[in-house]
């Protein structure tokens, strides 16, 4: 009966496909549906002759695997670390890194609130630094004129690189922020806890207040020109900051020599982007993946940031800059 | 006085009645709550086709016969290998202190955290012996995890076997093989097996060890047929093939942006619980028919 059932669902043509090349991809989960997009794309133009595998490890798990040389393409929602450079050159692997959109983050409220629309960073930074613990339980507290009323925080589990970016971009280091707040590695039920609360207030993935805009509101972060919201115009010119950040991709050199390899960063850098739109990310300016097709075209290797977080950068910053190994 | 009894002995009544009430409703509620939101999605498309960055075309098909493949290998490594150590421990092996160790160590394995298992399969299978994140690394790393519940599951089954029918069987002269292989084991294999069904649908579910072995989550091919139009028709390429399974595919459509995934992730449920289903009536079944054959 097993052997009818094999019979019956693989399907025919699979000698062909047996022995073709696999590009083998691996890291950050936010980068994973940008990536899955460009991968169900890519072997669909190419009839399924060239298999493409997508993992979800995280950022620092993707590396780790990278760097030993085990996946040919990582998915990086930060830019590699000086620890995960260190441990790529002592195994002789030389990368390039490519940024393929952007990810924002979105502070948001109940669509029930009707006080809060915007506010700056030194009011996020007293709501979530550390210090605020116990002491920061209220709305007026933040500013006077607002509610008297409990403050109900929701944010990112302390294993997600948006908790990794946001407190880095607010609280102004990495992984620093006060421990009284619902966490979840799930951004869906980050969703549902603010849209349910009038006092509730969080940050969740841009893509996710995107797909759910009827049941949040977006808080405007007041910069140097006035109140932003978070949109795909404000993200791509770079006027919502310090909360956008670009994702990346780091394709292992050697492997970029392998055809397949190089057809499908390729293939990334041009169809890229209206896939990435389509799966609610916002892409790079078009000048952005010019230059990094340049990049990878050249033959330009390393990093543009040296193992540092940086906040803020626009990519065609990164990209103009030379890089390190 | 005697009223006071039945009172009480109502009242106890009442309390297991409704402790039985919460057990069976919280599960109908869930399942319930499951098909309402996946039903609907699954169809025939769904259980044929590959993930996908649209909902309504994602379907099922490397997930599902990721986990069939790799429950087959679980269940080809764990079960001999399980029945035969507790086989050992109860029929041959001498009561020593070294004996005791052992028993406690693998009633103690069968409470360690699956994630151990995904840790010590990542150093072992993975790095160590070179299989990689291949499906019969998986199959491997659950059937260490299922190996302590099917031993002791074994010795619980022995064990229950009477005395006299093993002296019966040495007073005509058998040998311990003989008497384990015609009388213990058929005896026994109706509760040997109820503990196997129960350690494999507890292996299907598990996600947290297979993750660590470095599962994917986006793939799109099926691995290579394990039967072939040509000679020897037989292919073990499969086994080093890269995999995802159900809970995997579950859990990577639960967290995406947007509701659109979740009626896939309820879909994805009803699967695996109607595959433990499917699993669980096969022992049921298995079980009635070896029972009928057991005559003392």
């Amino acid at each position: 009966m097993l052997v009818a059932v094999c019979l019956l669902v693989w399907p025919g043509g699979d000698a062909a496909s047996e022995s073709a090349p696999i590009v083998k991809i691996d890291g950050s989960s936010t980068v994973y549906p940008p990536t899955e997009a460009v991968a169900e794309e890519f072997q669909k133009a190419h009839h399924g002759r060239i298999k493409v595998t997508v993992g979800i490890s995280g950022t620092g798990g993707g590396f780790k695997k990278f760097c030993r040389g085990e996946t040919d393409i990582s998915n990086a929602s930060r830019p590699i670390l000086k620890e995960e450079m260190e441990v790529c050159q002592k195994n002789g692997i030389s990368y390039y890194e490519l940024p393929i959109g952007f990810d924002a983050l979105t502070v948001a409220v109940s669509p029930k609130n009707t006080w809060a629309t915007a506010m700056t960073v030194e009011e996020l930074k007293k709501i979530w630094e550390p210090a605020a613990q116990n002491k920061i339980t209220k709305w007026n507290q933040i500013r006077p004129e607002w509610p008297d009323a409990s403050l109900v925080l929701f944010g990112a589990g302390s294993d997600s690189g948006t908790f990794d970016y946001f407190t880095e971009a607010i609280v102004g280091k990495a992984k620093s922020s006060r421990g009284d707040y619902t966490a979840s590695e799930d951004d869906n039920v980050l969703v549902q806890g603010i849209e349910r609360n009038v006092y509730s207030l969080g940050y969740i993935p841009f893509a996710y207040y995107a797909a759910q805009q009827k049941k949040l509101k977006a808080i405007a972060i007041v910069g140097k020109n006035g109140p932003v919201l978070p949109s795909h115009e404000t993200v791509k010119n770079g006027s919502y900051q310090p909360l956008s950040r670009p994702l990346f991709i780091y394709v292992n050199a050697a492997a970029a020599k392998r055809p397949e390899i190089r057809e499908f960063v390729e293939y990334y850098l041009t169809q890229g982007r209206e896939l990435i739109a389509e799966v609610r990310y916002v892409p790079l300016p078009d000048q952005a993946y010019a230059m990094a097709r340049e990049r990878f075209a050249k033959g330009v290797v390393g990093t543009g940031f040296g193992g540092e977080p940086e906040v803020g950068l626009p990519v065609e910053e990164i990209l103009r800059r030379s890089p390190k190994q | 006085m005697i009223r006071r009894r039945k009172i009480a002995e109502a009242l106890f009544k009442l309390l297991s009645l409704s402790a039985l009430a919460l057990a069976i409703g919280t599960l109908v509620l869930l399942f319930g709550a499951l098909m309402v939101d996946g039903l609907g999605r699954l169809d025939w498309q769904f259980l044929t086709s590959f993930p996908s960055r649209r909902a309504s075309q994602a379907g099922i098909l490397p997930a599902m016969v990721g986990s069939t493949l790799v429950m087959l290998v679980t269940a080809c490594v764990g079960i001999p290998i399980g029945v035969a150590a507790g086989i050992y421990l109860e029929e041959y092996a001498r009561r020593t202190w070294l004996t005791e160790l052992i028993e406690v160590t693998v009633t103690n394995l069968a409470g360690v955290p699956s994630i151990i298992f995904g840790l010590l399969a990542l150093g072992l299978f993975v790095y160590t012996l070179g299989l990689g994140p291949s499906i019969l690394t998986a199959g491997l790393t659950l059937a260490l995890l299922i190996l302590p519940v099917v031993i002791v599951t074994t010795r619980e089954a022995i064990r229950a076997i009477p005395v006299h029918i093993r002296e019966a069987a040495f007073a005509l002269g058998a040998t311990k093989w003989q008497t384990v292989s015609d009388h213990v084991l058929p005896y026994s294999a109706a509760g040997i097996l109820t503990g196997v069904i129960l350690a494999l649908s507890r292996a299907i579910g598990e996600t947290a060890p297979i993750v660590t072995i470095g599962a994917l989550t986006f793939i799109a091919f099926l691995p290579p047929a394990p039967v072939t139009s040509q000679p020897p028709y037989v292919s073990f390429e499969w086994l080093m093939s890269p995999f995802t399974v159900v809970p995997i595919q579950m859990f990577a459509w639960v967290s995406r942006p947007g509701e659109d995934f979740a009626a896939n992730a309820a879909a994805a449920g009803l699967l695996l619980v109607g595959m433990t289903l499917v699993m669980n009536g096969l022992a049921i079944y298995v079980r009635y028919r070896m029972r009928k054959r057991v005559s003392w």
